[in-house]
C-alpha cells in the first residue's frame, strides 16, 4: 500500500507499451485534481491512431484546450508556452515515436519550467523507447483485466492498471496495480501485480 | 449644328440668347462649395505600357527608347491597340486604332499582347502602397488613383512637396505619372490630367482653375463632350457661363457619365462624392519610416506596439486583430495579421504575436515604412494588476490562447463544446478556443475516454448470433473478447440523418489483453436497409 511521494508539480513521463492502449490516459487524468483548464497537445500521428479526448467519457468535467500539433517539435513549444500561464491546472503532451527533438535538454526545459511555474506537465509517449530523459518520474501503464462487474458477471467493471514507476527523482520506484473510481487513485501492492502476469500470460497462451 | 437632334434645340436657343446677350451672364449656380477636403489625384498615363517596359528590362530584351512600341488587346473588330509608347505615339500611332491600320502607318512597330487583368491587380497594389502618404485611396479608372489627404500634407513638408515625392518615388518604380491637388474628386482629376504640371488647387481658387480646363475633364463620356464641343462649349467656363434651367432640361435624364451638370456639381463640391476605399482606414495606427531599406521589420514592432498601445489606452479600446503592413521600395505591400482572444493592449503581447510569423511576409528589394495597425478594436476599461503584474481578469489565459493560436491557426487550438446529440461523435464540437469557453459537460461512465477520428472497420473472425464477436481483427490485430456490456442501441437523429441510415448497437468489450474497447455493430440483420452489418470500432476505454 505504498504511494509514491513525487512533487506536485513537475514533469513526468508515462510510456505506454500498446500504442493504442488508452490506460496512460486514464491514469495521468486520475492524477489531475484541478479545477482549472487543462492544455492538451497531440501531435498528428498521436491523433490519427489513437483519436482525441472524448468529452463524455472523461472521468470527471475538465475544461479541456486542445492543440493540434503536426509536428513533435511543436508540441514541445505549445507545452513550454502553456507552462508559463498560471491559468492552467496541467500541461499534457503525447508524442508518438522517439523524435529527434525530445532528448535530453528538451525534456529538462519542460522538468524546469514546470517546476519554476508549479504547472504539472505530463508526457504521454506512445510506440516509444524510454530513452535518455530528465522527466523526474517515469511510468509505463498498461492496462489490466478489470475488476468485476458490481451486477453483471459477463461485463467489465471498474479498470485497473499495471503502473510500473521505473525511473524516480525523489521517490521510491516500483510496480503497483492502480485503480481509480473517480476521486481517489490507489496504488495496490505489487504482489497483486505478479498475479495479474501470471493471469495475463494465461490469457495470451 | 444640322447632326444635334430635336432635343438640343431649346439648349441652342437659350446659347443662342447668351451671344446676342438678351439674357446677363453671370449665373453664380456654379459658386464652389467650401469644403475643408483636401483630394489628390494620380493620373499614370501609360501605366500597362510603363510595366511592360519593367518586366522587359527585368528580362533583359527591352528595345531601344526610339523603338515605336504598343501593346494590342483583341476586340470584335480584331485587335486593337491598347497602350503606346512615346516613340509610337510620335509616329502616329492612338490608342484604339485597329492595328492592322497601325501597322501601315508604322512598318517598324514592335506589338505585343497587353495583360488588362495583371495590370488591374498590379493598380490594386499600387493602390494599396500608396497609402504610405494617405490612409484613405482608392482606385480611380484603370489609370488613376485618388487619395483624400485631408490633414496629411503637412506630414511631406506641405502640398507642393508632397506632390514632388509621390511623382519622385513613382518615376523611381518607372512610372509615368501626373497629380494634382483640389478640394473635390472632379477638380483634382481634371487638374491632374489636363491642367498644369503638379497643379494644386487652394479652395478659393477653384472656379477660376477649372473653367481653363477643356469639357473632358468633367469626366463625362466621348459622345457627351463631342456634342457640349458642337454646342460651341470647349470649356468649363463656357459651360458655367449657360444658363442651368435649360441645361437641366436637356441633360435630366442622362446617366453621371453622360450628365456634364452633376458632372460639374460634384466638381464643385455641390454634389457629394465619397471616395470609395476598399476598407475603411483604421482608426488606430503607427508608423515607422526607416532611413534605409530594410529586410527584416522584427526590430521596430516592440516600439510600434507600445506606440499603438498607448494610443488604444488614450480612447480606452484594446485590439482584436493587428495587422502589420510592410511598404516596399518597390511599390507592393505585404502584411501579416494576429488576432487576439479578448481585447487586449499589452503592448508586449502584442509584439509577441508575431514571433514566427514574419517570414510570411514577402520583403522584396527591402522595405521603408512598417505599419502596425488595429483594424478591429473593441471598448476596454481600465484594468488593475496585481502586486505581481500578474492580471486578475483572466487575460493571462486569453494570452496564451492568442499566442497558440498565433502558432497553430484559429482551427489548431480548440475546445470542445458539449451538444445535445445522441450520435457520439456528434455530441461535441470542437470550436475555436478564441471563441470563449463552453459550457461544462455532463460525463456518462459508458462513454470512452478517447473517441477514433472516424469508426475504424473490424473484421469479424467469429461471430456470435448475440452480442460482440467473439473474435475480431483490427489494425491486424487478433482481439479477443472476453467480457463484453451491452448493447447500448444508439438510434440515428431521423431529422438530421439520410433515409436508409442504419442504427449503431454499441458494445463495450474487454478483449484478452485487458484493452477495452468500445465496438458496434451498424445496423440488424433484417433490417431491410442493406446487407449484413458490418462492425466498426469507435473508441477507447481507458
Amino acid at each position: 500500500m505504498s504511494r509514491p511521494t513525487p512533487k506536485d508539480a513537475t514533469l513526468s513521463e508515462v510510456f505506454s507499451p500498446r500504442a493504442i492502449d488508452a490506460a496512460a490516459v486514464g491514469f495521468v487524468l486520475a492524477h489531475l485534481d484541478t479545477a482549472k483548464p487543462v492544455l492538451w497537445i497531440q501531435d498528428r500521428l498521436s491523433r490519427k491512431e489513437t483519436g482525441r479526448p472524448h468529452l463524455r467519457g472523461l472521468p470527471r468535467p475538465i475544461e479541456i484546450i486542445h492543440v493540434d500539433a503536426n509536428r513533435p517539435v511543436d508540441v514541445l513549444w505549445a507545452m513550454e508556452e502553456g507552462l508559463r500561464c498560471a491559468a492552467f491546472g496541467a500541461v499534457l503532451g503525447e508524442v508518438w515515436g522517439d523524435p529527434a527533438v525530445l532528448d535530453f535538454t528538451a525534456t529538462k526545459r519542460l522538468a524546469l519550467r514546470s517546476e519554476a511555474h508549479r504547472i504539472p506537465a505530463w508526457l504521454i509517449r506512445r510506440a516509444a523507447t524510454a530513452g535518455l530523459s530528465a522527466a523526474r518520474n517515469r511510468w509505463r501503464v498498461a492496462s489490466l483485466q478489470s475488476l468485476k462487474h458490481p451486477w453483471d458477471s459477463r461485463a467489465p467493471g471498474a479498470p485497473v492498471w499495471e503502473a510500473d514507476l521505473f525511473r524516480s527523482r525523489w521517490g521510491k520506484t516500483g510496480r503497483w496495480v492502480a485503480q481509480y473510481d473517480g476521486t481517489r487513485l490507489t496504488f495496490d501492492h505489487g504482489v497483486e501485480a505478479d498475479a495479474y502476469d501470471d493471469q495475463r500470460r494465461e490469457a495470451e497462451r | 449644328m444640322s447632326r444635334l437632334s430635336s432635343r438640343d434645340m431649346d439648349l441652342a436657343a437659350a446659347l443662342k440668347q447668351l451671344e446676342t446677350g438678351l439674357q446677363t451672364p453671370a449665373p453664380d449656380w456654379a459658386k464652389p462649395k467650401p469644403s475643408g477636403r483636401r483630394i489628390l489625384s494620380l493620373h499614370l498615363p501609360r501605366f500597362a505600357m510603363d510595366r511592360w517596359q519593367i518586366m522587359a528590362d527585368r528580362r533583359g530584351d527591352s528595345p531601344p527608347a526610339d523603338m515605336p512600341c504598343a501593346l494590342a488587346v483583341d476586340s470584335a473588330r480584331g485587335a486593337m491597340i491598347h497602350a503606346t509608347n512615346h516613340a509610337a505615339e510620335a509616329a502616329g500611332v492612338y490608342i484604339g486604332a485597329r492595328v492592322v491600320d497601325m501597322r501601315a502607318i508604322c512598318p517598324a512597330l514592335y506589338l505585343d499582347h497587353a495583360d488588362v487583368d495583371s495590370d488591374a491587380r498590379a493598380l490594386e497594389r499600387l493602390m494599396l502602397w500608396s497609402r504610405r502618404w494617405a490612409p484613405w485611396t482608392a482606385r480611380d479608372g484603370a489609370d488613376g488613383i485618388v487619395m483624400d489627404i485631408t490633414g496629411c500634407a503637412h506630414l511631406f513638408g506641405g502640398e507642393d512637396a508632397m506632390l514632388l515625392q509621390i511623382e519622385d518615388r513613382l518615376a523611381g518604380l518607372g512610372l509615368n505619372s501626373a497629380s494634382a491637388i483640389a478640394p473635390t474628386h472632379g477638380a483634382a482629376w481634371g487638374l491632374a490630367r489636363f491642367g498644369t504640371v503638379r497643379a494644386v488647387c487652394p479652395p478659393d481658387q477653384l472656379e477660376t482653375q477649372i473653367s481653363a480646363l477643356p469639357v473632358r475633364a468633367l469626366r463625362i463620356t466621348d459622345d457627351t463632350t463631342l456634342l457640349l464641343n458642337r454646342l460651341g462649349l470647349k470649356t468649363i467656363g463656357d459651360l458655367i457661363a449657360v444658363p442651368r434651367v435649360p441645361l437641366a432640361r436637356r441633360f435630366a435624364r442622362a446617366p453621371l457619365a453622360e450628365n456634364p451638370l452633376m458632372r460639374l456639381d460634384q466638381m464643385v463640391g455641390k454634389l457629394a462624392e465619397p471616395l470609395d476605399a476598399p476598407d475603411d482606414p483604421p482608426r488606430f495606427i503607427t508608423h515607422a519610416r526607416l532611413p534605409e531599406p530594410v529586410q527584416d521589420p522584427t526590430e521596430w514592432i516592440p516600439q510600434l506596439a507600445q506606440d499603438l498601445c498607448a494610443d488604444l489606452e488614450a480612447a480606452g479600446f484594446g485590439a482584436r486583430r493587428i495587422t502589420l503592413t510592410v511598404y516596399r521600395t518597390d511599390g507592393d505591400v505585404s502584411s501579416v495579421t494576429v488576432a487576439t482572444s479578448q481585447p487586449s493592449r499589452d503592448a508586449a503581447h502584442l509584439a509577441k504575436l508575431f514571433d514566427g510569423k514574419l517570414d510570411r511576409i514577402d520583403p522584396g528589394y527591402g522595405f521603408d515604412l512598417i505599419t502596425l495597425a488595429a483594424p478591429f478594436v473593441e471598448q476596454m476599461g481600465k484594468l488593475q494588476h496585481r502586486l505581481d503584474r500578474r492580471a486578475t481578469d483572466g487575460s493571462e489565459l486569453a494570452q496564451t490562447i492568442d499566442r497558440l493560436t498565433a502558432r497553430f491557426g484559429p482551427r489548431g487550438v480548440l475546445r470542445p463544446a458539449p451538444l445535445e446529440r445522441h450520435i457520439p461523435e456528434r455530441s461535441e464540437q470542437w470550436r475555436p478556443a478564441m471563441a470563449g469557453t463552453p459550457d461544462p459537460a455532463a460525463t456518462h461512465p459508458r462513454r470512452p475516454i478517447r473517441l477514433l477520428e472516424h469508426p475504424e472497420e473490424i473484421r469479424v473472425l467469429y461471430a456470435v448470433p448475440e452480442g460482440p464477436p467473439a473474435q475480431f481483427v483490427w489494425r491486424r490485430q487478433v482481439h479477443r473478447v472476453g467480457r463484453f456490456d451491452g448493447p447500448e442501441r444508439i438510434a440515428p437523429e431521423w431529422w438530421a440523418d439520410k433515409p436508409g441510415t442504419r442504427l449503431r448497437d454499441y458494445y463495450k468489450v474487454e478483449d484478452q489483453h485487458g484493452l477495452r474497447l468500445w465496438i458496434y455493430r451498424e445496423g440488424v440483420l433484417g433490417d431491410l436497409r442493406g446487407a449484413e452489418p458490418r462492425w466498426f470500432l469507435h473508441g477507447l476505454f481507458a
